[in-house]
């Protein structure tokens, strides 16, 4: 049978395996790719030099609009999907593939899939915010490009069969036709015929019925475990280029220092071979192994001079200190009658909460190799291997720090340890940039873990939160008024969304060092309206029993009309960006532990309290559900007859849709705390999700799993501390908890508590975020549970011991 | 310089340095091109770099190379050889518990979690879920917290490993 091809398939042949192994082997070049994949290299510039320019397409950039960016069918039935969403352990390859054998009726073990290599993969900028989800399955994203091919292979094989689309079967990548012979077939591979599809992506197709699922939908295995057991995985810091010298960064031992000298001899006659890099305040060494090159580092570090540096607040004034600096301050909503609904109040009730500065704190420290040949300039050429969450944005910020042209630079990503947001992953990639550039060798960086904690992490956001309702004589809300700051510094990819202004390099550690500018935060004179005049609650803010009213459009989840939430942004010397759940967390902290406070005060189930206001029935849904899970006992807090000594328990509750619109979220802790010594640990939570289509429910479970005790640890124990003016009061400020046993986190061997995940499989709705759900809701659940338990309320994350104890005397409890 | 001679994953082995506190992480990693063993602090704080030496957990991070002469180190790679028990992928059963309770997110941690719940187990035969959860500890971090399917999974290898005995295995 011949083919008909009325599509008229054009241009070059998709990648060959060969091609596909040469993109999957981190030694491979871009040249022995071009060559492998059979291309033609259109050069520019100069053929000797234009080696990093994509066979998709010369500029270094991939068309997300072409179908042909996102996949490949080879004439053997070879099937390549292309995508630019990372996976860090949170199962995003896994998921991709499932969607991709899905959306064209394949078994996943078919499928190629390729991620995140600039020049290869569609840029879908950060992989970040639990976005990942809602982009790929959206409008935007992979399925779109799928079911645009999907569709477009059913229409050659209508016209190879002359049946209409209706009348055709596909199983397995081969057609045939409905009650028609058996063996008269024509696989994908015949009908593409080893070429592009040449078509846009169509945003309109329509993707396959979620309840016509056989891949989506079911607990598919991951496909990265059994290499991580069996310890072969190559994470970032083990990519091994021949020929690679290792770095370590020397940073200055104060915030705010600058270099005054630096003794170059000090490594001379170590072992190794070492080398010495001076750009401004930044410093580095290369050697020939790891181990010379931290003992050259340990060397160096004790022969440089440095300035004095920042002095900063005292720890125990820096949430006084947030409030009395000047701020830039925006609305996320205000209806602007709060002032004057307030004074009509039958009854005002107020708090104040306080978030530490917290860290990433990966498991790995920092890794990333870079090659930088041909010093700087458009003959100069970049590959790195990073744990990025965003190729095509490290190609950009390496492009100024190097002044290399993009279109020479390669940047591929290779999973680190989890990166829970902006962890070091991307300063560590310019550091080993630098040195690379300065030795004109591939250089690998791998931080120590004091590097790790202060040289490239960008804490999460400290905060300051006060809050005020107004309440009418039934004991209902009439209006509510908050009021946060954050510290923020640097801030990294985010330094746009802070500060206004495109976000250059110098908003990260290593790239300020090295000289290029930091965003500056401009204080306001008046609080800027809602970003966009709309309604978008990225932070989460606006508390859920709020309307939500921006322009006289309503957004939110609850009935609250009158509202006033004012962020106020003020300027850090620690270095900030996101960190997981990122101002959420903080936001919903105080959102949800005061609207707890106003339930105790009226002496109402804070259950029934909260669904006085809710009008999102999806938010309702699911606070019904896990609180139903949980066999929540419909009462007051505190619970009546605890004992104001000795061992008690209690239970809270808390729930949120994330960000306004990506995932509605509850969570049920169960609490006992020992009043004696202050100590709270978690026994049991009811965890609930309802996130659209459940795509695969283990790996969802296994996030929802560790949200549910990273959020137990973010509650209890973690808290960035810094020391004001340095060692014997010379110096600087610096970060003081630089190793595991100064930054306390969850460890094995502590309370792992009963963890009941409550999925809601909605079919009807398009799929949302999961990775940073839940954890939003864990202090505040914890803080609930620890008032019911006890009666006291604790307003300072973390709820230490200390602060424990500290708020029981001050409440008189 | 110095030359030490010793066991890697049932191979012998030698490696020459200048330097006899050479950690022994870095040896595994850039002269033997191992993947198991990981960076994770360089202080004995996290597991991450978590070997076997002649059967007990050790942090590789700060074990001299010197220390290690003349002894067998096992890492992940190297843990179904070392007690003949494979499956068809290679995996010694306790790495398929961690298969079958699909305990990792990002999985860097894990030579301290499989490496300490196999010789905590082999030590401790018919330990209870309590007993495992409380012993396999100690400066040992899972920073993604996926650290109650962790404890499944060495729960689950426990009772495999008890089940293989019971039957004269």
């Amino acid at each position: 049978m011949k083919l008909k091809n009325p599509l008229k398939l054009e241009g070059a042949r998709p990648l060959s395996e060969k091609a596909i192994d040469a993109l999957e082997h981190l030694s491979a070049s871009r040249r022995d790719f071009l060559k492998t994949a059979g291309v033609m290299m259109i050069s520019f510039g100069g053929a000797a030099t234009g080696k990093a320019q994509s066979a998709i397409n010369p500029s270094g950039n991939v068309d997300n609009a072409q179908v042909d960016s996102w996949i490949a069918i080879g004439a053997d039935n070879s099937i390549t999907v292309l995508a630019g969403k990372c996976d860090f352990g949170q199962g995003f390859r896994t998921v991709q593939l499932q969607l991709a054998a899905e959306e064209l009726f394949v078994s996943m073990d078919r499928i190629t899939l390729v991620l995140c290599k600039t020049g290869i993969t569609p840029n879908q900028g950060y992989t970040a915010g639990s976005f990942s989800t809602w982009t790929q399955f959206g409008r935007g994203g992979l399925r779109v490009a799928l079911d645009t091919a999907r569709d477009a292979l059913f229409q050659l094989a209508s016209q190879y069969f002359d049946v209409p689309v209706s009348q055709l079967t596909v199983t397995d990548g081969v057609f045939s036709v409905i009650g028609g012979d058996p063996d008269y077939t024509v696989s994908y591979g015949q009908l593409i015929e080893g070429q592009r599809f040449n078509l846009t992506v169509n945003p309109n197709a329509v993707p396959n019925d979620p309840s016509t699922w056989k891949i989506l939908g079911k607990p598919i295995p991951r496909v990265d475990i059994p290499a991580k057991v069996k310890g072969t995985f190559q994470y970032a810091q083990k990519v091994r280029v021949p020929g690679m010298l290792h770095g370590k960064v020397v940073r200055p031992p104060w915030l705010g220092a600058h270099v005054q000298s630096v003794d170059k001899g000090a490594v001379s006659g170590l072992p190794g071979n070492p080398e010495v890099v001076q750009i401004n305040d930044w410093v580095g060494v290369v050697a020939d192994t790891e181990w010379h090159a931290l003992k050259a580092a340990e060397a160096l570090a004790g022969k440089i001079t440095w300035s004095a540096g920042e002095t900063l607040p005292a720890q125990s004034d820096l949430y006084k200190f947030i409030t009395q600096q000047p701020s830039r301050d925006a609305y996320a909503v205000n209806t602007g009658d709060v002032d004057k609904v307030m004074s009509t109040a039958a009854k005002t009730i107020s708090a104040q909460y306080l978030y530490p500065f917290q860290m990433h704190g990966s498991l790995a420290s920092s890794c990333a190799v870079a090659d930088v040949r041909g010093g700087s300039g458009k003959t100069a050429t970049v590959k790195a291997w990073s744990a990025t969450q965003s190729v095509y944005d490290v190609r950009t910020f390496l492009s100024t720090l190097l002044s290399i042209p993009t279109a020479n630079i390669e940047v591929m990503q290779v999973e680190g340890s989890g990166c829970y947001g902006g962890n070091g992953a991307d300063p560590v990639t310019f550091d080993a940039a630098f040195l690379s550039q300065a030795v004109g060798k591939p250089v690998r960086v791998q931080y120590t873990r004091q590097d790790e904690m202060t040289a490239g992490e960008h804490y999460g956001h400290a905060m300051v939160s006060n809050q005020k309702v107004g309440l009418d004589a039934n004991g209902s809300i009439i209006a509510w008024d908050n009021e946060t700051f954050l510290m923020v510094h640097g801030e990294g990819p985010l330094a746009a969304f802070t500060f206004g202004g495109a976000p250059g390099p110098g908003n990260f550690i290593p790239g300020a060092l090295a000289g290029f500018p930091t965003g500056q935060l401009v204080p306001t004179k008046t609080p800027n309206p809602p970003f966009g005049g709309l309604f978008w609650d990225f932070g989460n803010s606006v508390p859920p029993y709020c309307t939500g009213a921006v322009n006289g459009v309503n957004l939110g989840t609850g009935t609250v009309a009158s509202q006033r939430c004012l962020t106020r942004l003020v300027d850090s010397q620690l270095w900030t960006s996101y960190l997981r759940s990122p101002d959420h967390i903080q936001n919903t902290w105080s959102n949800e532990s005061f609207m707890d406070e106003i339930a105790a005060s009226l002496k109402q189930d804070p259950v029934l309290y909260r669904l006085r206001y809710l009008t999102d029935q999806r938010l309702i849904g699911i606070l019904n559900a896990v609180t139903q899970n949980a066999h929540w006992e419909t009462r007051p807090s505190p619970r009546p007859g605890n004992p104001h000594s000795g061992v008690v328990t209690g239970r809270g509750v808390a729930c949120v849709l994330y960000s306004g619109f990506d995932g509605y979220v509850a969570v049920v802790a169960e609490v006992s705390v020992n009043q004696d010594t202050g100590v709270i640990t978690v026994t049991k939570v009811t965890a609930g999700l309802d996130t659209g289509p459940v795509i695969n429910p283990d790996g969802l479970r296994n996030q929802m799993e560790g949200q549910v005790i990273q959020g137990i640890s973010r509650a209890l124990l973690e808290e960035v501390k810094f020391s004001n003016l340095g060692k014997g009061g010379v110096g600087g400020g610096a970060v003081t908890t630089n190793d595991w046993d100064s930054y306390t986190v969850f460890e094995f061997g502590d309370t792992i508590p009963e963890i009941d995940t409550v999925l809601i499989n909605n079919l009807k709705v398009a799929p949302t975020g999961a990775g940073e759900t839940i954890i939003t809701l864990m202090p505040a659940a914890i803080g609930n549970a620890v008032f019911d338990a006890t009666g006291v309320r604790l307003r300072q994350i973390p709820m230490t011991p200390a602060n424990f104890l500290a708020a029981k005397a001050a409440q008189k409890v | 310089m110095a030359t030490f001679a010793f066991e890697v994953n049932g191979k012998h082995a030698t490696v020459t340095v200048d330097d006899p506190s050479t950690p022994l992480l870095f040896i595994l990693q850039e002269n033997f091109q191992l993947n198991g063993p990981r960076f994770g602090c360089g202080l004995s704080q996290c597991g991450a770099c978590t070997v076997l030496l002649d059967g007990k957990p050790i942090r590789s991070c700060v074990t001299d190379i010197s220390s290690v002469d003349g002894h067998r180190v096992t890492s992940l790679e190297g843990l179904s050889a070392l007690d003949g028990e494979s499956d068809a992928n290679g995996l010694h059963p306790i790495q398929q518990a961690f298969v079958d309770e699909q305990a990792a997110q990002c999985g860097y941690c894990l030579s301290g979690p499989i490496l300490y719940g196999y010789a905590f187990v082999r030590d401790n035969p018919g330990a209870s879920r309590a007993a495992i959860e409380k012993g396999v500890s100690g400066d040992l971090i899972c920073r993604c917290c996926t650290n109650s399917r962790m404890v499944d999974a060495i729960v689950r290898y426990a009772q495999g490993a008890n089940q293989g005995k019971e039957h004269g295995r």
